[in-house]
């Protein structure tokens, strides 16, 4: 019975998540609907790369959006103009922005609250900045054309094919940031979250973890980046914006920080809401500041880390 | 002094007194409330836009000029009373987001009541030129640096010499110590976002004529003004009024001496340089944390 209980709190959420991955293409009945799923993936993923450093490590970034497109543009570059395979070009800007972010971190992270908040958001500007100037390169504001993920001869086409490797990779990143939230290091991150000064006192070394988290989700937006370039064969530098950024952090937090699943419900349901707000296009900006400011406000621990605790009936602190 | 150097210096500094109005906007917010505003580059925006709407309608431009200040007050007493205070003492992850959520919101409302296109205010006193060493000086600017000086003039009497002042002054120090000697910090943490909203409103009115306006203007206004303040020293108002001519002249120079397309990036740049190197600011002091 414990045995079936453990099983239950470490890959029960999993299994649900798995579930609903396989369920969901009963509901999708057109391209539409696979493409608002299979963005919905990508952003999960990101969000749950994100969520270890914003949501476990207490670290906000700001500018998260540009690793994601530094990731598309190395594939879309990479690829296009020097015949690079996709998976070479992708592991290359995977690498690329790896080391970019391994050098950012010690400086950047330094920095703590609003400090750390300007930090990102200036690293995040000054990227999309150049993505969107040199367009000898990266074809500036009208964007850059990417051809089909390829391996192998073997060509990833169409929504469908799409849709079951971003919920296999989806369900892998929760795997394994799951298990890296049970292991030392997620501990480590937690101590660090609650209090810095206490947790190096502790004996935490809490330089190297939080570099740790910043490369690990920045490589993972990457990874996600470059996957999105082959999958909507279309990369512009709103990708990698300011807004972009935002939205990352808000999908992180409206589901609810510090929680794996949180963040790909936050993800899932900020990613479907605009296009249902279309319906009433002028107002979609205005609605989307509005749910980010009411969530903050009356569930400032995130929807469904709320939702999920009164179910529970544990009383609020 | 070479003449394109001296018309990169005018026009540097008439930016740049917008991004010290800002920057003292979030000074002021972040003393009495310890909450960075991301708001204050839509309070910039709402004067501008207001006012042209108002003169559009007829309204006199000085009348519409004190009605646009007014709304852009209210509009941050809103902001104030609905979105920041009910969330008083939650961590700093979560009230930035709550007024990024703000200003995404005014964005959104400013999108519905104005339109995306691009707005215009005709000049205070004619847009003949005064001719100085070569370079070119818009009446307008003159407006806009008198204004600013003018500004910063009623702010250190407001401090210095009155009880509110004084009062909210106190509040910033020690939150509270100020509480136990009667004053009322609630009403600070209004006070603070009424007077940074004055502050953008009146900015982004003297702005108006030379720099064209849209409900999408606040945005990159916003994140500069961030940078005066964090450039000076958080929380210090000579600071954030140094920052931001600093952050408007360098964006000017490099504009023209290197490249017009990194000009927004500038302000970045110089921003990440001083956190790397000097993360208190300008003239800030060093912080410590309690454990």
């Amino acid at each position: 019975m414990t045995g079936l209980k453990t099983w239950a709190v470490r890959y029960g959420g999993l299994a649900v998540l798995a579930v609903i991955i396989a369920v969901l293409p009963g509901f999708l009945r057109n391209a539409y609907t696979y493409d608002i799923a299979i963005n919905a993936g990508f952003n999960a993923i990101v969000c749950v790369g994100l969520n270890l450093l914003v949501g476990y490590a207490g670290q906000i970034s700001l500018g998260h959006a540009a690793f994601l497109g530094l990731g598309a543009y190395a594939s879309g570059i990479l690829t296009t103009r020097y015949g690079w395979s996709p998976l070479m070009a992708l592991a290359a800007g995977a690498v690329g922005v790896g080391a970019l972010a391994y050098a950012l971190a010690k400086p950047v992270l330094r920095l703590k609250g609003h400090f750390l908040a300007m930090a990102t958001l200036g690293i995040g500007i000054i990227i999309a900045i150049v993505l969107n100037t040199e367009s000898w390169l990266t074809g500036g504001s009208d964007g850059l054309v990417v051809g089909d993920f390829e391996l192998a001869g073997w060509v990833l086409s169409g929504e469908k094919p799409w849709y079951w490797v971003v919920g296999g990779l989806l369900l892998l990143s929760v795997w394994a940031t799951r298990n890296l939230i049970d292991s030392p290091i997620g501990r480590a991150l937690r101590a660090l979250h609650g209090s810095e000064v206490g947790a190096e006192v502790a004996g935490i070394d809490t330089a190297r973890y939080k570099v740790l988290v910043f490369v690990l989700s920045a490589v993972m937006a990457a990874v996600v980046g470059s996957l999105f370039a082959h999958y909507a064969n279309m990369i512009t530098p709103s990708k990698a914006g300011f807004m972009k950024s935002i939205e990352l952090v808000t999908m992180v937090v409206f589901g609810g920080m510090a929680s794996t699943f949180g963040a790909v419900f936050g993800a899932a349901v900020l990613t479907v809401l605009p296009q249902v707000l279309t319906a009433f296009e002028d107002y979609e900006t205005m609605v989307l500041g509005a749910i980010m400011m009411g969530t903050m406000i009356f569930m400032p621990r995130g929807l469904l880390v709320t939702v999920a605790d009164a179910v529970r009936g544990r009383r609020q602190p | 002094m070479s003449s394109a150097f001296l018309q990169y210096l005018f026009s540097g500094m008439t930016v740049g007194a917008i991004y010290a109005l800002a920057g003292l906007g979030f000074s002021i917010i972040y003393n009495a409330s310890h909450v960075i505003n991301f708001a204050q580059g839509e309070f910039i925006m709402i004067g501008a836009m207001a006012t042209v709407s108002l003169v559009g309608l007829g309204v006199p431009l000085i009348l519409a000029i004190l009605l646009a200040i007014a709304a852009t007050v209210a509009v941050g007493l809103a902001v104030a009373r609905f979105a920041v205070a009910p969330a008083r003492g939650a961590p700093v992850v979560t009230l930035i987001i709550i007024t990024i959520g703000a200003s995404i919101f005014l964005r959104g409302v400013a999108q519905v009541l104005w339109g995306k296109s691009f707005h215009s205010l005709p000049s205070f006193s004619g847009d003949t030129p005064f001719v100085i060493g070569g370079a070119t000086l818009l009446p307008q600017s003159l407006w806009v640096l008198a204004t600013t000086l003018a500004i910063i003039a009623g702010l250190a009497w407001f401090f210095g010499h009155t009880l509110y002042g004084k009062a909210m002054l106190a509040t910033s120090c020690n939150r509270l110590a100020a509480q136990l000697v009667g004053i009322k910090v609630s009403g600070v943490l209004l006070a603070a976002f009424a007077l940074a909203a004055l502050l953008g409103a009146a900015g982004g009115i003297v702005i108006a004529p030379i720099t064209f306006t849209s409900a999408d203007a606040g945005i990159m206004l916003g994140l500069k003004g961030f940078t005066a303040a964090v450039l000076g020293g958080l929380g210090n108002g000579v600071g954030a009024i140094l920052g931001g001519l600093l952050v408007g002249i360098a964006e000017a120079m490099g504009a023209g001496y290197l490249s017009s397309a990194y000009k927004d990036a500038i302000a970045f740049v110089i921003i990440l340089l001083v956190l790397f190197f000097l993360p208190n600011g300008l003239l800030g002091r060093p912080g410590t944390e309690r454990v």
